[in-house]
């Protein structure tokens, strides 16, 4: 296409219009709909509007709204939520430092690149949900970021908002080599050492709450403000989950216990041994997210990994999550990881609910996503057949009502595959080094939604 | 010989032939033998380590003294083009890691088969997922970091499990063969290839010189440059680890310089050079589908296997090295990436079979089920490639395998 400076005029003004999410409701029919929240549906229509899913049902109990756009889907397409990655690093995210072990103050959201190409490669994957995170070579290594794989500029665009504005996340920690160093120095060199760092941290973390509260708000008796103390508070307070990496069975009971001492929510992270503790992880009543690899090992405490976890943990009545870990698997083998349960012994709907509802819960956004049902956000996924098949490809993902990705447009083509290209962060009209060539593209494409 | 002795001769001899392999026979839902179509209801019969039979189960009887083992989907045992098992231990700690020797640059002398420990637990872990036969060695990270072996995962390197002792000899350009440690040498991918170029030139001279007819001009003996010189006289091929498309045209000018058999290992930027690599005539064992996607492999694709099957571009894939979680992959699973995105059930299969057999320089033994050939086979419970299928059993050398199912 020539470069006419009378197209682009127009498509840069139907760019500068914000688009309000769907004026029109848009139903899907003829798929195969997985709810989650209930029973397959074998012939199901999907109606969303404003962002939110309106009505699932079985076609002909579900009344598709006047004036509602029609996608009929042909015979064999699926529709499933919009999966929920408990575990990410996507976006180039990064944590603490090897200056020490403990950096509760330290924020992802304060290193990620919202146009990173993992993001939008995860998009591809089908992934709407994420918990990006720090990583585990420290007891404490962060805050971690939930995040909505929106088409965002900056970051503030991915963000999902609590009821007073601060952005959602939890708590990294972690146990087992990782955050162990032999040598001397601010980290621990044994596991009770970690745990006794850890331990002390939270017993700070108490006694500056009692402070804050013994001062009732009077600042000559406020102590000295600690951004690490404060979020360590929040996890106390349940209003931060603890997101808790541990491998192997003896570090997981280790979880356990602190977690019983001092009372925070928790979601245990790999947990590669856990199908020996599968009972007590249970008896806890905390939920697993559990990792997938190709083969064990690679570290000690990784030796006994095994595709047996994730039912082990079904089995013995768990909340059992499936995660990505990506970079470590790519996002977008992500339905990969629970195909690979059912392999080994899961069961079809708590794989699924395992890449969806119970990373929601692990999250504490479940009230939003993980499910379809009517009031939920409207994040789902188009996929080409059967959720555990390789021979299957995610087609669309669609986040509150927006396309975010296309399998028939070539530049998502290429996150979805690779290829040049896969490695550049997105394009974002309107934005430095952008080629006029680029804007048509971008306007292309945000017409097309 | 008198009957007493005999006796005693027969009773010596008996467990000797009780415990060599059992006949077996396998009944196939689907045998895929790969250098055929697919056979429904077919049969092998196994003898002495050798397929003694191949077709449908209707045209044979077999003898009682066969064990019997059904599968739903039997195809050939499966081949990793190019690994590290065996030499990169599950364990991940100083005393199992083998692959990769800093202490020079440029060390084509270190072998393989010198390095490999068969029982290490991630032979038996691929062995579990089909795989009878790997192409290991030594890992890229340096210039020119070693050989690798073809052998069998049944265990060990006896003669019978190893079809090459010395197979190739790899090297790595770009971002895999060179060393950030500042002062080091090569530094930068213009200088790896100088490097490797001078040291081919040395390895030049020092077999003229080793041929001279006057013994005190020749030069001592180099098993460094001995190795070099079996790249260029083309008895031992080189495989160099190659991501971005300049590297992978670096790797074919130095080809073309030194008339070098090479075989491309990675090539994640390859469909930007396709035209180049086919014209080269040198086939590629490409990166695992499921590789980190970063630095030199930011672009990987997972359809690159259909790109060059289209092309015409003889390939295999690989499990790779991997430096920490997962510490292998599995060939079986990045043929099945491929299988899903373009390639198909046949042609995915078969660059985990006959074509990496071709390739490796191995296919009179090992890639297709047919009389004659070792009787290596992975047996499956459904579609080989299918994620939720499982692995019921490995058959190496006619020796049962079960490891599973998994």
């Amino acid at each position: 296409m020539r470069f006419s400076p009378a197209r682009s005029a127009l498509l840069l003004l139907a760019l500068a219009t914000p688009v309000a999410a769907q004026e029109r409701p848009l139903a899907w029919t003829g798929a195969r709909i997985y709810p989650i929240a209930g029973e397959p549906i074998a012939d199901g229509v999907l109606v969303v509007h404003q962002g939110k899913i309106v009505a699932v049902g079985a076609a002909g109990s579900v009344t598709v709204p006047a004036g509602a756009e029609v996608r009929a889907l042909p015979p064999g397409k699926v529709i499933l939520p919009g999966l929920v990655d408990s575990h990410s690093h996507i976006g180039g995210a990064q944590g603490g430092d090897g200056s020490g072990a403990l950096h509760p103050e330290v924020r992802v959201l304060d290193a990620l690149d919202a146009r990173h190409a993992s993001i939008q490669r995860a998009q591809a994957g089908g992934i709407t949900t994420a918990n990006v995170m720090p990583g585990s070579g420290q007891l404490i290594s962060g805050q971690t970021l939930y995040l909505k794989l929106r088409d965002g500029r900056i970051i503030d665009d991915l963000l999902i908002r609590l009821a007073d504005g601060s952005p959602a996340g939890g708590l990294k920690m972690a146990n087992g080599t990782n955050p162990m160093r032999a040598a001397s120095g601010p980290f621990p060199g044994t596991r009770a050492k970690a745990a006794a760092m850890m331990r002390d941290q939270f017993i700070k973390a108490q006694e500056y709450q009692a402070k804050v509260a013994r001062a009732k708000g009077d600042p000559e008796k406020l102590p000295a403000r600690d951004l690490g103390l404060e979020m360590i508070g929040e996890a106390l307070a349940g209003r931060r989950i603890v997101q808790f990496h541990s491998h192997r069975h003896d570090d997981i009971l280790t979880a356990l216990r602190l977690r019983q001492e001092f009372g925070f929510k928790m979601v245990l992270h790999h947990v590669s041994e856990a199908w020996k503790v599968a009972p007590e992880i249970a008896a806890a009543g905390v939920p697993a997210s559990a990792i997938v690899l190709d083969s064990p090992g690679g570290k000690l405490e990784a030796r006994d990994l095994s595709f047996e976890t994730p039912a082990a943990l079904e089995k013995a009545g768990a909340e059992v999550g499936l995660h990505s870990d990506d970079p470590v698997i790519d996002s977008r083998h992500f339905l990969r990881s629970a195909a690979i349960a059912v392999r080994a012994g899961m069961s079809r709907p708590a794989a699924l609910r395992a890449v969806t509802l119970a990373n929601a819960k692990m999250l504490g956004l479940d009230d939003r996503v993980g499910t379809l049902a009517a009031g939920k956000d409207a994040d789902f996924i188009v996929l080409s057949g059967d959720p555990f098949s390789v021979y299957t490809q995610v087609e669309e993902t669609w986040i509150e009502g927006r396309r975010v990705f296309n399998l028939s447009d070539p530049v998502d083509r290429t996150y979805a595959l690779g290829g040049p290209g896969a490695g550049d962060p997105r394009r974002t009209p309107l934005c430095c080094y952008t080629s006029a060539w680029d804007i048509i593209l971008a306007a292309n494409g945000a017409l097309q939604q | 010989m008198n009957r007493a002795t005999r006796l005693a001769l027969l009773l010596l001899l008996a467990p000797a032939a009780a415990s060599a392999a059992m006949p077996l026979a396998i009944q196939a839902g689907v045998l895929y033998p790969v250098s055929g179509p697919p056979v429904r209801d077919a049969l092998i019969l196994i003898r002495d380590g050798r397929i003694t039979f191949v077709g449908p189960a209707a045209d044979r009887m077999f003898s009682a003294d066969h064990q019997v083992i059904s599968a739903a989907v039997v195809t050939p045992g499966l081949i990793d083009g190019r690994a590290t098992v065996g030499l990169s231990g599950l364990l991940n700690q100083p005393h199992d890691q083998d692959m990769l020797e800093r202490s020079a640059p440029v060390q084509p002398e270190l072998r393989a088969i010198d390095a490999y420990n068969g029982g290490d637990p991630l032979v038996a872990w691929v062995r579990s997922l089909g795989v009878t036969t790997v192409n290991t060695g030594h890992s890229p990270g340096a210039l020119v970091s070693g050989q690798t072996m073809v052998v069998k995962t049944s265990g060990g390197a006896r003669d019978r499990e190893v079809l090459q002792p010395a197979a190739f000899i790899t090297a790595a350009l770009g971002g895999a063969g060179v060393n950030r440690a500042e002062g080091k040498a090569p530094g930068t991918r213009a200088k790896a290839v100088a490097l490797l170029r001078s040291e081919l030139i040395k390895a030049q001279e020092y077999v003229r010189k080793r041929a001279l007819t006057d013994e005190t001009k020749r030069p001592a003996r180099d098993l460094r440059l001995e190795a070099l010189g079996r790249a260029l006289d083309g008895s031992q091929r080189l495989l160099i680890t190659v991501h971005k498309a300049p590297d992978i045209l670096a790797a074919l000018r130095l080809a073309k310089e030194f008339n070098l058999q090479i075989v491309l290992d990675g090539c994640a930027d390859a469909p930007l050079v396709l035209e180049e690599i086919r014209a080269a005539g040198f086939p590629v064992i490409i990166h695992p589908t499921m590789a980190r996607a970063g630095d030199d492999t930011e672009n990987l694709a997972m359809d690159t296997a259909a790109k060059l099957a289209a092309a015409g571009i003889p390939f295999a894939l690989q499990s790779g090295y991997e430096s920490y979680v997962p510490k292998t992959r599995v060939v079986l699973f990045e043929a099945a990436v491929a299988a899903g995105r373009g390639l198909g059930l046949e042609r995915a299969l078969a660059s985990v079979t006959l074509d990496a057999a071709r390739i490796l320089g191995v296919a009179d033994r090992i890639g297709t089920v047919e009389v004659g050939k070792d009787a290596d086979l992975a047996l499956f419970d459904g579609d080989p490639f299918e994620y939720t299928t499982r692995v019921t059993a490995t058959v190496i050398n006619g020796e049962l395998f079960r490891d599973g199912p998994r």
